[in-house]
């Protein structure tokens, strides 16, 4: 009897522990909360998907390096982009952002231009309006680029996140190639002949006779015209997906382009393993469409010649492509914290000169950038032969018109390539492409009821 | 002597039962709850729409009447094509190589080696394997360097961007995973034969053709319905080859779509109304396909006997 009443008790116990196993870290912590009196947390928890933001922070903000002065620590929670983990740890978190321990709760987060808009939505309230940080856009963020600002704001205008990085996108071709083709390899006379997609289709005709190709692949020149349209890909308020006239242009183009044979044939889409061999020195593909941050992470990687083979130029059409967004979590028990932190990382000019020195970004600050573009001794970048980026991104940033955004863009940009990608190669006709998006955009967003077409 | 019957009467089956306990919680809890919870909300609107929750609000069989009037039915198709270019070699060549493996009058050099490299391919984790081959197949990839270099093609062929090269290379995939696993199976059925029935037969002067179709294949009859009914479950739940070679999208035109994968991209939104309705017609049809499999296979009356019987019974009862 007393053998069955220990080894009942015995089970018990591994039970109780193996159950009380995930409570045992909170309580700690709440223990060591009670000892402090400050009116701000002692934890910054910040949810970002690389070491980027973890980096410029350190390189701007040594108030917080490790532990402050005052003791409070900065704590990162890096998950992956890829597949959508990092969202989708960031949405858990979220929701269980009002009952977590005031020092368990995200004080900061990341979002990508791509989706930041699900984050700075109104309805959703996540993200703290800059104004009831104490930050007044119009006035301490004046020197932003005003896309960065539209990006950035909700439906009503109230700007709820804050970029230190601004994406304006380039054309950058390989030298070897255009002097082959056109004689010379200067990025003016160059940039003449891109200057616009009337002109830019003449130039790939001349360069087709000669055997080499525009652009890898139609995906590539996507974000020229997907990030230029004049409405947002969905209202507020209304569960209508509308294509824009610019997405159709896009289609009718690259159809063009592709049977015309300006594309490399052998690229589908990109960020596979056909596009990045095309950015290798046996490939034929004459140029790349690039912000800064493609340059330095996808272009350079990827060729396997010598420094200097590749120069910048000005883009058919201005575009912006990516950019990291800072925002302030509702819900934070660090408010002073964070808005110093978004104001030494995305509206302070020195800083921001002192990023785009280290790091290469091209960053958010008009005068500081128009200044990089004269000061050519500070940023050339030997990849590129010595040339000056700047001096061609500033002009491209100032000139930018973008959207207003909506919560359904990314799924509507990768589903929108993925379903016409089948009618560039040829295999469905144009009505069933469309009609391959709309089946995969509705399965995607339950809540979309209507997809509109131009025309 | 009275406390010595006692003991005798004391019953340690309960023992068992608290052994067992664990288990039944823990599918209880991780199995059992979130089964009756994809039934519950198969009946229901719950989706993510951005970070903001819609639902769930009971819409009674609204997901099920949508999903009939969606592309279900193709994606079926996609799937059941897969699963036969895959499932059809694979079993020739399981039972081949299973009737090669134990004939003891070949004697073959290093079975246990053999044994070991066919079953290799199963132990790489099936998305790695999709990345290989969808890095191998890719247009300039290093098959198309070889063909090329050899000589025998001119232009790189797109392996997946046509339906016939992309189905193939899934089933291919299907099939070099599974075959040596199939094959260790049949081969534990063959050997489980009596070596009494093949002499007897070798005695009656029965040759090598005639006895696997005579005798091996009947006789292994219920590991055949096994592996039958464990391919065709995991044929439905197809997913992770397709997903990693197309990349998620089905191409092209979604003709390798599997049914998986519609559910799949049903959770990029997580839709669980809608997904819990798909899993439950998953579910249905893989009952009904295990329920005729289960019939068909497991015959209790081998050689019509019992059938003939019945019948004539029935015929006398009608004469009369």
């Amino acid at each position: 009897m007393r053998k069955r009443l220990l080894s009942m008790a015995l089970v018990s116990a591994m039970l109780v522990s193996v159950l009380s196993g995930c409570g045992a870290g909170k309580d700690s912590d709440d223990s060591k909360k009670g000892t402090d009196n400050a009116e701000e947390g002692k934890v910054i928890n910040i949810y970002g998907w690389n070491d980027e933001f973890f980096k410029r922070v350190n390189a701007v903000y040594p108030e917080v390096d490790k532990v402050s002065k005052d003791g409070t620590e900065i704590h990162w929670i890096i998950n992956p982009n890829k597949d959508g983990v990092y969202q989708e740890k960031l949405d858990q978190a979220l929701r269980n952002q009002a009952d977590a321990a005031a020092d368990d709760k995200i004080d900061m987060f990341l979002a990508e231009t791509d989706y930041v808009f699900k984050y700075t939505d109104e309805e959703a309230d996540v993200a703290i309006p800059l104004t009831e940080l104490g930050i007044n856009p119009g006035e301490d963020l004046a020197d932003q680029y005003d896309f960065t600002k539209i990006t950035a704001s909700d439906a009503s205008g109230n700007q709820r996140a804050s970029t230190w990085q601004c994406c304006p996108g380039l054309l950058v071709y390989r030298r070897d190639i255009a002097k082959e083709v056109f004689g010379t390899d200067d990025p003016v006379k160059i940039g003449e002949k891109v200057k616009d997609w009337k002109v830019m289709k003449e130039t790939a005709e001349e360069l087709k006779s000669k055997g080499y190709c525009a652009f890898a692949s139609y995906a590539d020149t996507f974000r020229l015209y997907g990030n230029s349209i004049s409405q947002p890909w969905v209202t507020q308020g209304e569960t209508v997906i509308k294509v824009d006239k610019k997405i159709m242009d896009w289609i009718k183009d690259s159809k063009e382009w592709k049977d015309a044979g300006y594309f490399d044939k052998t690229v589908k889409g990109q960020w596979n393993d056909d596009w990045n061999k095309s950015m290798g020195s046996k490939s034929k593909v004459f140029a790349f469409l690039f912000p800064a941050w493609g340059i330095d992470f996808t272009l350079k990687p990827n060729w396997d010649g010598a420094d200097g083979a590749w120069a910048v130029t000005n883009p058919p059409q201005e575009y912006n492509w990516g950019g990291s967004y800072v925002i302030a979590c509702r819900g934070t028990d660090n408010p002073k914290h964070v808005k110093d932190i978004i104001m030494a990382v995305t509206g302070n000019k020195d800083n921001l000169l002192k990023i785009s020195k280290d790091y290469l970004d091209y960053t958010n600050t008009v005068s500081g950038m128009r200044e990089a573009a004269k000061d050519s001794a500070t940023y050339a970048s030997d990849f590129l032969g010595g040339q000056n980026t700047f001096e061609y991104f500033a002009p491209v940033a100032e000139r930018i018109q973008i959207a207003p955004l909506s919560a359904y863009d990314q799924g509507c940009v990768e589903l929108l390539q993925n379903a016409f990608s089948d009618y560039f190669q040829g295999k469905v006709d144009f009505e069933k492409a469309k009609s391959n998006f709309e089946t995969a955009v509705i399965e995607r967003y339950p809540d979309i009821t209507e997809i509109q077409w131009p025309e | 002597m009275v406390m010595g019957e006692k003991r005798k009467k004391i019953n340690y089956s309960k023992w068992g039962y608290i052994f067992i306990l664990p288990f039944f919680i823990s599918f209880f809890i991780f199995s059992f709850i979130p089964l009756a919870d994809t039934i519950r909300y198969s009946f229901y609107e719950y989706y993510r729409s951005g970070i903001k929750e819609i639902g769930p609000n009971f819409i009674g069989l609204a997901n099920y009447i949508s999903l009939l009037k969606s592309d279900m039915f193709k994606y079926a198709g996609n799937t059941f094509i897969l699963w036969m270019i895959g499932f059809i070699p694979q079993i020739v060549i399981a039972l081949v190589l299973a009737s090669w493996f134990v004939d003891a009058r070949l004697k073959i050099r290093g079975k246990q080696f053999f044994k070991v490299v066919i079953y290799l391919p199963n132990l790489i984790m099936a998305s790695a394997f999709a990345m290989l081959f969808f890095t191998m197949f890719s247009t300039n990839g290093p098959i198309n360097s070889i063909l090329t270099a050899f000589g025998w093609i001119k232009q790189p062929i797109d392996f997946l961007g046509s339906v016939f090269g992309t189905r193939s290379l899934v089933g291919l995939m299907n099939f070099l995973m599974w075959f040596g696993n199939t094959t260790i199976m049949l081969m534990a059925a063959i050997m489980g034969i009596s070596p009494d029935i093949f002499e007897a037969s070798e005695i009656d002067g029965c040759g090598g053709l005639q006895r696997f179709f005579y005798i091996t294949l009947p006789l292994i009859r219920p590991i055949l319905a096994y592996t039958l009914i464990t391919s065709i479950i995991g044929g439905l739940q197809m997913f992770d080859v397709p997903q990693i070679l197309t990349d998620g999208q089905g191409a092209p035109d979604r003709t390798s779509m599997t049914l998986i994968m519609f559910l799949n991209s049903h959770l990029k939104s997580k839709n669980y109304g809608m997904a819990g309705s798909l899993s439950v017609y998953l579910f249905i049809v893989s009952s009904i396909l295990c329920f005729i499999t289960y019939r068909i296979t497991n015959n209790d009356d081998p050689d019509g006997s019992k059938a003939a019987a019945k019948k004539a019974k029935r015929e006398r009862r009608n004469k009369v």
